[in-house]
């Protein structure tokens, strides 16, 4: 009445395994156990998920803007150039705009990302080196192009 | 017209409603080999009978080695939850003639605990979770000489998670839970909402704390698999999203 859908592969390790030597059985990632997790009682969870929301909302409003000006409004995409950007980080409300922009996109981009490597990453230590990579790319773009938008000098040449 | 009606239905159960169904399990046992297969049975079986009956009809007599855990085979112990057609349900409350009988039907343990064999898995990490949310009454001071009174509007607020029987179908249906077993889980979650929002209970806050860890209530990603597996039609994301809307509330 039944019929084995697979037989090669039960018959070749039928001799391995037996009662008093049972195969191991699969255990999955990261078990939870009497011991785990250690508690940390602090509210960064918390604030890290309604950061996502809030700076979601903001986000929207200041990469269309940013979207609509670059691309489509006056030539479109054909008019940036040097004296373009020259122009624009003139005046402070740009200056401002591009900051939040730069800093909110960056830090929900890079807590997305956390979440992402937290929730893939199996190993304890492929899941450490992946956020300080995350990090470090997050620290350094962020603090290049704050300082880039302080420090710009139209009169470069 | 009584006996009209009988001799009917004595003439309907004479004549077969049996169909022929083939049943597509996944077996594993250790002691024969570390890999898993699947081997079909077929069966003839009422289609108006359960996916546990056609288990039942395959260990009775065809096969007396088919592993599966079941007690009361009526959706309240919570044992027989399985994964069939590659959805979380209770084999005790899934009928045959509800699952597209015509194809074989493909029946596993649930995901991401460990398989022990056949369609038994380890259910220690789930109850773990279960038991770090504290999932019984805690109060303060003195008992009380009688009951502790309660409003129907107060029983109401979280009468929903009550249902809860412990089955893991929400828990083990989780993507997140499938990577990363530190996290509580939507059942864990939904018993510490039993208790968050009872009036009598007073260690909600505690219980808030502990789901506000790095592996709590924020590790939930809304996908809804939960609320799909329950077999008590728990609103099981909607209890978690309560306990997120508590959490911001009571710390703002």
């Amino acid at each position: 009445m039944s019929a084995e859908t697979t037989t090669p592969a039960v018959n070749e390790s039928v001799s391995l395994f037996d009662a008093d030597n049972p195969a191991p059985v699969i255990e999955p990632p990261r078990k939870r156990t009497k011991k785990t997790p250690k508690s940390t009682r602090t509210n960064f969870e918390l604030y890290g998920w309604l950061f996502m929301r809030l700076s979601g909302i903001v986000l929207v409003v200041l990469v269309l803007g940013h979207l609509l000006i670059q691309l489509v409004l006056d030539g479109g995409v054909s008019k940036i150039g040097f004296a373009f950007v020259a122009g624009r980080w003139a005046s402070p409300f740009w200056q401002a705009w591009d900051l939040i922009m730069l800093w909110l996109a960056m830090l929900h981009g890079a807590n997305g990302l956390r979440t992402v490597i937290n929730d893939y990453a199996e190993r304890d230590t492929t899941r450490f080196w992946l956020k300080m990579l995350l990090y470090t790319a997050t620290v350094f773009t962020v603090l290049l192009g704050t300082l880039v938008i302080f420090t710009f000098d139209p009169n470069i040449r | 017209m009584s006996t009209a009606t009988l001799d009917k239905l004595e003439a309907e159960a004479q004549t077969s409603h049996n169909i022929k169904v083939t049943f597509r399990v996944r077996r594993f046992n250790p002691e024969i080999s570390d890999e898993a297969t699947w081997q079909d049975f077929e069966l003839e079986i009422d289609p108006k009978e359960r996916v546990l009956d056609g288990l039942h009809k395959i260990k009775w007599d065809l096969d007396g080695s088919l592993t599966f855990r079941r007690s009361c085979a009526h959706g309240i112990c919570g044992s027989d939850a399985m994964r069939i057609n590659g959805k979380n349900r209770l084999a005790c409350k899934t009928l045959i003639k509800d699952i597209n009988p015509a194809k074989p039907i493909t029946i596993e343990p649930i995901k991401g605990l460990t398989v022990l064999k056949d369609l038994v898995v380890d259910m220690e990490p789930f109850f773990q979770a279960y038991r770090d949310v504290m999932p019984f009454l805690i109060t303060k001071g003195n008992e009380p000489t009688r009951e502790r009174r309660q409003s129907a509007e107060d029983r109401e607020r979280f009468d929903d998670t009550t249902k809860c029987i412990l089955c893991a179908a929400c828990t083990s249906s989780c993507p997140v839970f499938w990577n990363d077993g530190q996290y509580f889980g939507p059942a864990a979650i939904v018993n510490a909402h039993r208790f968050i929002f009872d009036s009598r209970d007073e260690a909600g806050e505690q219980r808030l704390e502990i789901l506000n860890d790095k592996d709590g209530v924020w590790r939930c990603r809304t996908t809804f698999n939960c609320t799909d597996a329950c077999p008590r039609g728990i609103e099981v994301t909607k209890a978690i999203q309560e306990v997120k809307r508590a959490l911001i509330t009571r710390r703002f």
